[in-house]
């Protein structure tokens, strides 16, 4: 970050092997290089960036342990610059988690373990992986942050409550896969995505990061498309394409500051009324005899 | 029955696709599942029908020219168009080709069995050129790419581990009508495009003739069916013929085995394919 409040991000749009976390962890090292060339202050890799996605029963082997040397290996990409990288975490009573990773300044800064996982069509998460408890933010060296994996997006309170611990920052690692195909200019999960992105950057007044990954796995296809959105929902950088790329994007931080001016929903939100209205929602729910 | 409508007619709005978004994902599928397995050639059996002709075009741009064999292996009864349409995707690409008739093994074989119907005699060249093909990816050091449309594999329109066999198969998610629009757009030679779609596995056999409907309106039914997934009464009220709803989704759920391993006796904790589940690019 430099002294003007202005922080260069690098989105990481690459295309991991499959259950191989040695030559990933190799990619790792060659993309943190080459973004650190760039003078970036922060780079994000997509979901599961250590491992490839539709792991299935590797998904054991594919785990590392927060206390471990591979661990240690990990934190040890962000000397030069913050990392946001995704990996599969085995907790000591042995759960597996989708989880993102902030490391800064050599050091494990936070953990998101992902917390909606994909159980229909062509996803199967919850065969293979435990579902995170909570949305907590965190301070970075450039404000506060909050990390959601792939489809906890999809879930409208995962960004409203780090919304409401006041992030400047929401950072979305995906692996998402495409499909849908119509006369359109793309796919139709592409178009979807970037409505959402935009929505809560927006509604939000935050800055979006969401880098997707490319690649295929037993023939699905990742469409990339990392986007990175100002806090009025404007798109400040945007890679269509699904090949591997370095998406690079200077954020202003002020912007949020500015945005929140011009557009103080955030203050106006009433979160007593929101708790006690979804208090009253789920008394109502539970009451029903059947 | 008239030649399919495959370029005349307009296509079912739901099924119609932005071919260039389609042709790109399609030749990242075939260069990306082909090289990360150690591999750079594919062979295919080239029938001069739109399915395998589009396959050629897909995987020349994908992988080279030079890195495609085309197999051509008519039989004696073969239509002598086939081959011909054949050779002028050959051309037209530049890529390799090795013909070879089969008529010798397969009459060596059917000598025996005088009475076998066309479905034997059918299912036997289908094979034999499936053997074929899979020698030829060994002597030449390739993947077999797969032709089956999403069409012919729902309705089990094909012979299992004969033409249905395949290392990887770049269209089998595209139904018919959406296989046409395809190859129109990537500039297959419009005979072949437009040409009534034929097993040729013998003498004036059509799949249309042979299935009892349009490729055109199995495609629409299949589309509310299983992208859909609207219900037999729902179907009903679409306007579909009872007849027709009744004898297509008889197809694909008869045909369900050709779409799957082989079943197997469960007896340990960990089954193949039912609880011992790795991902086919395992490690790639």
């Amino acid at each position: 970050m430099t002294d003007d409040g202005r922080l260069s991000v690098a989105l990481a749009q690459i295309d991991p092997a499959l259950g191989d976390r040695g030559r990933n962890l190799e990619r790792h090292r060659q993309w943190v290089k080459q973004a650190a060339e760039t003078g970036a202050s922060l780079l994000v890799f997509p979901e599961l960036s250590l491992t490839g996605y539709f792991l299935k029963d590797l998904v054991p082997d594919s785990a590392i342990q927060l206390d471990s040397k591979e661990m240690r290996d990990l934190a040890a990409l962000s000397t030069k610059l913050d990392v946001v990288l995704g990996a599969v975490i085995e907790s000591p009573d042995h759960r597996y988690f989708n989880a993102s990773l902030y490391f800064s300044r050599g050091e494990l800064l936070h953990v998101h373990r992902k917390v909606y996982l994909p159980t229909y069509g062509m996803f199967d998460e919850q065969r293979y992986f435990a579902p995170g408890d909570r949305f907590r933010s965190f301070a970075t060296p450039f404000g506060r942050a909050g990390m959601l994996v792939c489809e906890d997006i999809w879930h409208l309170s995962s960004a409203y409550i780090l919304s409401l611990e006041g992030v400047d920052m929401i950072i979305c690692p995906s692996s998402s896969p495409g499909r849908g195909i119509t006369t359109d200019e793309r796919l139709g999960t592409a178009e979807s995505y970037a409505l959402v992105c935009r929505t809560y950057a927006q509604f939000l007044t935050t800055f979006f990061l969401y880098c997707n990954r490319v690649g295929f796995e037993d023939g699905a296809n990742f469409w990339g498309g990392s986007l990175v959105i100002g806090p009025n929902g404007d798109i400040i950088a945007q890679h269509q394409d699904a090949d591997e790329a370095l998406v690079l994007a200077t954020l202003d931080l002020a912007d949020v500051r500015r945005e929140r001016l011009a557009n103080p929903l955030l203050r106006d939100e009433r979160l007593e009324l929101t708790i006690n209205e979804l208090r009253r929602v789920s008394h109502e729910r539970t009451r029903k005899p059947y | 029955m008239s030649a399919p409508a495959s370029l005349t007619e307009p296509v079912f709005p739901p099924l119609q696709i932005n071919p260039e978004l389609v042709r790109g994902i399609l030749v990242g599928f075939i260069k990306n599942e082909v090289r990360k397995v150690g591999f750079e050639r594919v062979v295919l059996n080239l029938s001069g029908g739109v399915d395998s002709s589009l396959v050629a075009f897909l995987a020349t741009e994908a992988l080279g020219k030079d890195n495609l064999m085309a197999l051509i292996l008519p039989y004696k009864d073969s239509d002598p168009k086939s081959r011909s349409d054949a050779l002028e995707v050959v051309a037209q690409l530049g890529i390799r080709h090795l013909e070879i008739d089969i008529t010798p093994q397969i009459d060596a074989y059917l000598a025996r069995f005088p009475e076998a119907d066309q479905v034997r005699r059918g299912n036997k060249m289908a094979r034999e050129r499936m053997t074929i093909a899979y020698d030829q990816s060994v002597a030449w050091r390739a993947l077999v790419i797969g032709t089956s449309n999403k069409t012919e594999l729902l309705l089990g329109y094909g012979t299992i581990y004969g033409d249905m066999a395949s290392a990887i198969n770049p269209i089998g998610d595209l139904y018919k009508t959406q296989v046409w629009q395809l190859a129109d757009a990537l500039g297959v030679p419009t005979a072949i495009v437009q040409k009534a779609p034929s097993a040729d596995l013998w003498t004036g056999q059509s799949d249309e003739t042979e299935l009892g409907f349009q490729y055109r309106m199995i495609d629409q039914l299949l589309y509310y069916l299983v992208e859909r997934r609207y219900t037999e009464e729902e179907l009903k009220r679409q306007g579909f013929d009872e007849a027709f709803i009744t004898e297509i989704m008889r197809r694909v759920r008869e045909n369900q085995y050709k779409r799957r391993l082989p079943v197997i006796a469960k007896l340990s904790s960990r089954t193949i394919d039912r609880d011992f589940r790795y991902p086919r690019d395992w490690g790639r």
